[in-house]
C-alpha cells in the first residue's frame, strides 16, 4: 500500500521508520511508540504492533533499551489491564539479551506491568514466563528471572509457591556466577513476599549458602541481603540467624566484603535490638573503623553519624568517639575526608557537653588538615554544630582555615569555599563577617581564574540577599563600584557582571542612584567587550528601574552605543533597545 | 580429560610421549613468497570450549576459526556455557570470519604512533549464541561481539520509498535491500522527522478504532545468515605504557590489563573507569629495576592473580587483602646458582609469559632459556624446569647483538595439565611432559611435516621423585648443540605464539603469517 492520505503522512513515516537503517530514526520511532499505538488502535496494537516488536528484537541496544522502557507503560495502549499479558512476550525476549542495561530495563518494565495485572493473568502468563526464564538456556535469561520472583510469588497458588521457592534456590546455586549474583541481590525483595515460616526455613538456607559462596563477588552481594532480611525477621530470629553471619562477614578475608559490611552495619542495629547491638555490633563496627584497609575505614567513617544516631549516646561516647579521634589523624586523606563530611552531624547526637569536650578537638584538628577536602567538608556542615554549641568556640580556628582555603593555589578549592561563604555568613552573623570575610569576598573579584570571579560575583548577590540591601549598600556596593576603575578590562567586566546580579536584590532606587551611573560611565570604555557588556547589563536591569530613568539615562546611552564602530556593540545595544521597545509596547 | 590433579596423583607410570601429526594450515606460504609485515600473527587463543580459535595480527585484524568436527555434535547450550565434553575425532577448524579490530593511531599529546598490532586476545563468556572477546593493542582494549544474524528484508511500507504511486498498489516494493546496507535514498523521503511530527503530540486525537489504512512494515527473514562483529566497548586511556596482557576473570564481570608498570582492573560493562590494583612505578624513574611482563587471573578463584616480572619472579596477588595490591601474597623466584652470573643472567631471567593450569594449582612461566612449572603452594622453587634451547647458551652474545635475546616467547599447558609447550627459533616448538617421571621432550617444526626435525632425545628418566625434596626435574638439557639436520638456526623465523586446545591434544601455533595446527 503506497498511497497514504496527506494528513497521515507523518505517522506513516513514523511507522515505516521503525525499520529504518538509521538508528536515530528507529530510536525516534520507538520513543513515539505510544503515538503509533494510538494511530493503530488498541486492537491492532495487540494483534499487530506487539507481535511485530517481539519479532524485531535483534536491533541495536539503544533501540532495545528504549523499547523495554516504552513497553513498561504500554498497558493503556493495548486496551487496559485485562490485555496486559500481550506485553509479556516482547519483554520476555528483551530479558534474554546480553546487554545488562536492556535486561534490567525489561525486568523493571515487567515488574511494573506484573504489579498491575489481574491475579488470574499473573498465574496464567506471568508465572510461566518467570519459570521459562529461570530455566533459560543462556545465563542472561536466568539472570533476569531472579528479579521477577517478588512479583510472581504473592499471587501464586500454594503448589506453585513451593515450586517458585525451589526454582529460586536452584538459581542461587547456578553454575554461572552472574546468575548467583543476580539471585543474591534480588533475595531481599523476594524474601519480603515469602511467608514467615518459609522465610525462616527456605530463604534462610538460601541465604546461608550464598554467604558461603566461593566467589567474592557473590558473597559481597549477600551482605546487602543481611540488612533487608534482618528487617524482615523478628528480632530473636535475626539475632539467631543474621547476627552471626554479619559478625563473621565483618572479619571476612576480603576487604570488599568488609567494606560492604561497614556500609550496611548501622541498618542492622535496629533489627537486632539494643542488647545485641551493644555486645556484638558495636565491637564489630569498632573493628571496621580500625580496619587495615583504607577503603573499609572510609566506608566505616562515612557511617559514623548514622551509627551513633541509633546508639545510646553513652555507648557512642565510650566506644565510637575514641575511634573517630583516631580516624581524624588517619594516614589516608580519604578516610579523614569521609570522617569530616559526617562528623559534624554527631554534635546534635552527643549533646552540648560531649561535643565541647570530645568533638571540638576533632573538628579543630580536621580544620587544620593539610588536605583541603577535609577542611571543606567540615566547613560545609557548620550549621549542624552551630545549633548545638554556637559558632564562637570554633570561630578562632575557623578563620585561618577559611583564609587558607580562600588562597589555595587550586582554583577548584577556592571555588568550593566561595560556594560555602553564604552559608558561613548566615552562621557567623554580620559582625564576624564584616570583620574578617568581607575583604576576602572582594579579593575573589580579582582572581586570575574566570570561574572564581564569576562565583565571587554570584556570592555577592547571595550575601546581599542574606544580609539585606541596607547592609550591602554599606559593605559591598562601594568596594565593588570602586573596582570599575581597574586597569584590566576583564576585571571591569566582572564588576559589570556583579552589578547585573546585584541590581535585582538592591531594588529600583539604589540601582538607579548608585549602580546605573557606573554602568553608564562604563559605556565610554575604550574596550568594545566592556561596551557590549554594558549593553547586556542595561538590557537586564532596565525592568528594575523607573520608566523615566530608562528614558532619561538608559535609552540615550544605548542609542549612542548602537552607533558604535564595533559590530558586536551595535548588535547588543540594538538588542537591548528592542527589548525596551517591546516592554513599552506591551505595557 | 579434565584438568584434575593428574600431576600429583599420577597413575602407574608416566604417559607415553605423544605422536604429533599435522592437522591443518591456514595462510601457508608458497615457496619464495614474501611475508607481509601486517599479516604476521601476533596472538592466538582458543576459547574455553575449544570450539573456536582466534588469531590477531600485526595489521590489527582478528581472525576467527570454528571447529567443524564438533558442529553436528551439538550439545545443549547449557553445556556450552559450562564447557567440557569430549569428542572422539581430532579437532578440525575452518575459517569463520575476520574483522579489523584496531587501526593505527597517533597520540598527538605525546607524539607517539600507536601500532594497530594485536598484543593479546582473550575470550569472554558466550551468551545467546554470540561470541565475545577482548582484543588489545599497546594502548586500547576492545570488547567484541560476533554474532550470526539472519538477513532481513523489508517488503512493505506505508510510504513507497520509490514514490511509485503510478503503479498502484504493489505488494513487494523495491526497498528490499539488506537491512544492514545503507539506504540513503529512502531517508530523503522520511527525512527530518522532528519537524513533520511537531503536530503529532500526545494530545493529537486519533479515532478510537485507530486508522485502518496504516500498516506496519513487513519484514521477511531469509535463511541466509551473515556474521557480524560489533565493537561493544572500548577501554582506552588507562595505560601510560604498553599493554602486555589482558585476562578475564572467572567471575564473568571483570578483567585486568597490565602494562610495564601497572595492572588495572576493569568491569566489562564500564569502559570509562578502571581501578589500579598494582603499581610498581618507582617515585623516581631512575630507580626502575623491574617491569611487569605478563599477568593472568587464576582460572577459578576470582580474587587471585599472578604477574611476572623482568627479573624472573612471579608474584601471586590476593585482591581480597587490600585495594592496592602492591604487596604480593606470594613470591616465586629461583635463586640463581652462585658463580654462574654473567652479563646475560638478568636478561635471560626475564619472564616473557605466564599461564595458569586449568585447575589453577600450577603456573607455567617462560623465560628466555627455560620453561618452569611452579606449584602455587610451593614458593621455594619451580617443581620442574625444562630447557628449551640450551644449545643457544654459547651464542647469547650474538643473540644480544641482534636483539633476539629480547624475543618474548609464549607458553601453554595442555588441558589436563600433563604437558607444556613453548616456541623457539627456526619455527620450532617443544612439548614436554610434566607428570612426574615423564621424560617426554619433543621438538617439532611448524611445517606440514612436524617430526622432520625431531631430535632424538634419549629417554632418560628424570631424577626420581623421592630423592629430591623439591622435586626439581631437569630435562631436555642434553639436546645437541647443532640441530639434527645440521642446519644453522634461523633467528628470524621464531615461533612466539602458540596455544593448546583446552580439552584435547591439539596445538595451534603461528609461524610468521601461517597458522599451523597439530594433534596427537
Amino acid at each position: 500500500m503506497s498511497m497514504v492520505d496527506e494528513p497521515l503522512y507523518p505517522i506513516a513515516v513514523l511507522i515505516d521508520e521503525l525499520k529504518n537503517d538509521d538508528i536515530q530514526l528507529r530510536l525516534n520511532s520507538i520513543r513515539r511508540l505510544s503515538t503509533i499505538a494510538r494511530a493503530l488502535g488498541e486492537e491492532r496494537t495487540r494483534r499487530e504492533l506487539i507481535p511485530f516488536l517481539s519479532e524485531n528484537n535483534d536491533d541495536d541496544d539503544e533501540v532495545l533499551l528504549a523499547m523495554a522502557e516504552e513497553l513498561g507503560v504500554f498497558i493503556p495502549y493495548v486496551g487496559g489491564v485485562e490485555h496486559a499479558n500481550v506485553l509479556l512476550p516482547p519483554l520476555e525476549t528483551l530479558c534474554t539479551v546480553e546487554e545488562t542495561c536492556v535486561r534490567d530495563k525489561a525486568v523493571e518494565s515487567l515488574c511494573r506491568i506484573g504489579s498491575q495485572m489481574r491475579e488470574s493473568d499473573l498465574v496464567e502468563s506471568f508465572i510461566p514466563l518467570v519459570k521459562r526464564l529461570a530455566a533459560g538456556e543462556w545465563f542472561t535469561a536466568r539472570v533476569s528471572a531472579c528479579g521477577l520472583f517478588h512479583i510472581a510469588y504473592p499471587s501464586a497458588p500454594e503448589m506453585l509457591k513451593t515450586e517458585l521457592r525451589s526454582i529460586y534456590n536452584q538459581l542461587c546455586q547456578d553454575d554461572m556466577p552472574m546468575v548467583r549474583r543476580s539471585a543474591a541481590s534480588s533475595l531481599g525483595k523476594f524474601a519480603a513476599t515469602v511467608e514467615y515460616a518459609y522465610l525462616k526455613a527456605d530463604i534462610m538456607t538460601i541465604f546461608e549458602d550464598l554467604t558461603q559462596d566461593d566467589q567474592d563477588s557473590v558473597r559481597l552481594l549477600a551482605v546487602e541481603g543481611c540488612a533487608t532480611l534482618g528487617k524482615l525477621l523478628e528480632p530473636q530470629d535475626c539475632v539467631a540467624h543474621i547476627l552471626p553471619v554479619i559478625v563473621n562477614f565483618s572479619q571476612d578475608k576480603s576487604w570488599r566484603v568488609r567494606y560492604m559490611v561497614a556500609n550496611q552495619l548501622y541498618e542492622l542495629c535496629e533489627a537486632v535490638g539494643p542488647e545485641p547491638t551493644r555486645t556484638e555490633l558495636v565491637p564489630a563496627y569498632v573493628r571496621l573503623l580500625r580496619d587495615n584497609e583504607a577503603e573499609v575505614r572510609i566506608a566505616a567513617a562515612g557511617k559514623v553519624t548514622k551509627f551513633c544516631r541509633i546508639l545510646d549516646p553513652d555507648l557512642a561516647i565510650q566506644h565510637i568517639l575514641p575511634c573517630a579521634k583516631e580516624l581524624s589523624s588517619d594516614s589516608s586523606q580519604h578516610v579523614r575526608s569521609a570522617l569530616a563530611s559526617v562528623i559534624m552531624g554527631m554534635a546534635p547526637v552527643l549533646g552540648k557537653d560531649a561535643t565541647i569536650e570530645q568533638l571540638l578537638p576533632i573538628f579543630l584538628s580536621l580544620l587544620k588538615d593539610e588536605f583541603p577536602d577535609v577542611r571543606l567538608n567540615i566547613i560545609s556542615k557548620l550549621d549542624q554544630v552551630n545549633q548545638v554549641i554556637g559558632i564562637n568556640l570554633l570561630s578562632q580556628s575557623l578563620l585561618p582555615a577559611i583564609v587558607e582555603l580562600a588562597e589555595d593555589r587550586h582554583w577548584r578549592v577556592r571555588l568550593a569555599i566561595i560556594e560555602y561563604i553564604p552559608l558561613l555568613a548566615s552562621q557567623l552573623g554580620v559582625g564576624f563577617f564584616d570583620d574578617k570575610l568581607g575583604a576576602l569576598c572582594m579579593q575573589w573579584l580579582q582572581d586570575k581564574v574566570h570561574s572564581i570571579r564569576d562565583a565571587a560575583a554570584n556570592n555577592l548577590k547571595r550575601l546581599a540577599e542574606e544580609f539585606g540591601p541596607e547592609w550591602a549598600l554599606q559593605h559591598i556596593i562601594p568596594q565593588v563600584l570602586d573596582m570599575i576603575n581597574n586597569s584590566h578590562y576583564l576585571y571591569r567586566m566582572t564588576i559589570l557582571h556583579a552589578v547585573s546580579l546585584l541590581a535585582p536584590v538592591m531594588g529600583s532606587e539604589i540601582t538607579s542612584s548608585k549602580l546605573l551611573p557606573v554602568v553608564i560611565t562604563a559605556s565610554k570604555d575604550r574596550v568594545p567587550n566592556i561596551k557590549f557588556n554594558v549593553a547586556k547589563v542595561l538590557e537586564s536591569i532596565f525592568p528594575i528601574v523607573d520608566q523615566s530613568v530608562v528614558e532619561k539615562n538608559i535609552r540615550p546611552c544605548l542609542v549612542e552605543l548602537s552607533e558604535d564602530p564595533d559590530v558586536d556593540v551595535r548588535y547588543f545595544s540594538n538588542q537591548a533597545l528592542h527589548a525596551i521597545d517591546h516592554m513599552m509596547m506591551s505595557g | 580429560m579434565n584438568g584434575g590433579d593428574e600431576v600429583v596423583a599420577a597413575p602407574a607410570g608416566p604417559p607415553q610421549p605423544l605422536e604429533w601429526k599435522f592437522s591443518q594450515v591456514f595462510g601457508e606460504r608458497t615457496a619464495g613468497e614474501e611475508v607481509q609485515e601486517v599479516d604476521i600473527i601476533s596472538a592466538i587463543e582458543f576459547d574455553k570450549s575449544g570450539n573456536h580459535l582466534a588469531t590477531g595480527d600485526r595489521g590489527g585484524r582478528v581472525v576467527l576459526f570454528e571447529r567443524t568436527d564438533a558442529k553436528d555434535h551439538g550439545g545443549s547450550r547449557r553445556d556450552l556455557e559450562s564447557v567440557d565434553y569430549t569428542i572422539s575425532r581430532h579437532p578440525e577448524f575452518r575459517y569463520k570470519t575476520e574483522f579489523q579490530s584496531h587501526e593505527p593511531e597517533f597520540d598527538y599529546l605525546k607524539s607517539l604512533e600507536i601500532e594497530e598490532k594485536i598484543n593479546k586476545i582473550r575470550w569472554c563468556q558466550t551468551a545467546n549464541g554470540a561470541l565475545f572477546l577482548l582484543s588489545t593493542n599497546d594502548k586500547t582494549i576492545k570488547y567484541w561481539k560476533v554474532q550470526e544474524k539472519k538477513v532481513k528484508k523489508i517488503s512493505e511500507m506505508n510510504v513507497d520509498p520509490s514514490k511509485a504511486i503510478a503503479n498502484g498498489c504493489i505488494s513487494s516494493i523495491a526497498s528490499s535491500s539488506n537491512s544492514s546496507s545503507p539506504r540513503p535514498s529512502y531517508l530523503a523521503n522520511g527525512g527530518s522527522p522532528d519537524k513533520s511530527y511537531s503536530y503529532l503530540t500526545n494530545d493529537f486525537p486519533f479515532p478510537p478504532g485507530g486508522i485502518p489504512s496504516l500498516r506496519l512494515p513487513v519484514v521477511v527473514t531469509s535463511h541466509e545468515t551473515s556474521l557480524i562483529a560489533r565493537c561493544r566497548r572500548v577501554y582506552a586511556h588507562a595505560h601510560d605504557y604498553h599493554i602486555n596482557s589482558i585476562s578475564s576473570n572467572s567471575d564473568g564481570e571483570t578483567f585486568i590489563s597490565a602494562d610495564d608498570l601497572r595492572i588495572n582492573l576493569w568491569n566489562l560493562e564500564i569502559s570509562n573507569q578502571s581501578f589500579n590494583i598494582v603499581d610498581v612505578k618507582p617515585a623516581n624513574m631512575e630507580d626502575l629495576t623491574e617491569v611487569i611482563t605478563s599477568a593472568e587471573f587464576h582460572p577459578t578463584h576470582c580474587n587471585m592473580l599472578a604477574y611476572s616480572s623482568s627479573k624472573g619472579s612471579i608474584r601471586l596477588v590476593d585482591l581480597r587483602q587490600s585495594a592496592l595490591c602492591d604487596t604480593h601474597a606470594k613470591l616465586f623466584e629461583e635463586q640463581e646458582a652462585p658463580g654462574s652470573r654473567s652479563f646475560f643472567t638478568e636478561i635471560i631471567a626475564s619472564i616473557s609469559d605466564i599461564k595458569f593450569g586449568k585447575d589453577g594449582r600450577y603456573v607455567l612461566s617462560r623465560d628466555y632459556m627455560t620453561l618452569k612449572l611452579w606449584d602455587i603452594n610451593m614458593d621455594s622453587g619451580p617443581v620442574a624446569t625444562f630447557q628449551v634451547h640450551e644449545y643457544l647458551r654459547p651464542k647469547l652474545c650474538d643473540l644480544y647483538e641482534n636483539d633476539s635475546i629480547f624475543d618474548k616467547f609464549e607458553c601453554c599447558l595442555s588441558g589436563d595439565g600433563s604437558r607444556v609447550a613453548t616456541g623457539s627459533y627456526s619455527n620450532l616448538f617443544r612439548v614436554f611432559g610434566c607428570t612426574p617421571g615423564s621424560a617426554e621432550a619433543t621438538t617439532l617444526e611448524a611445517s606440514k611435516n612436524p617430526m622432520r626435525r625431531q631430535v632424538q632425545t634419549p629417554a632418560r628418566p628424570a631424577r626420581s621423585l623421592g630423592s629430591s625434596l623439591t622435586r626439581v626435574v631437569r630435562r631436555g638439557a642434553d639436546s645437541p648443540g647443532v640441530d639434527a639436520n645440521g642446519n644453522s638456526f634461523d633467528f628470524t623465523t621464531k615461533l612466539l605464539h602458540l596455544a593448546w586446545h583446552p580439552t584435547e591434544n591439539s596445538i595451534a601455533c603461528a609461524a610468521a603469517n601461517s597458522l599451523y595446527m597439530y594433534y596427537a
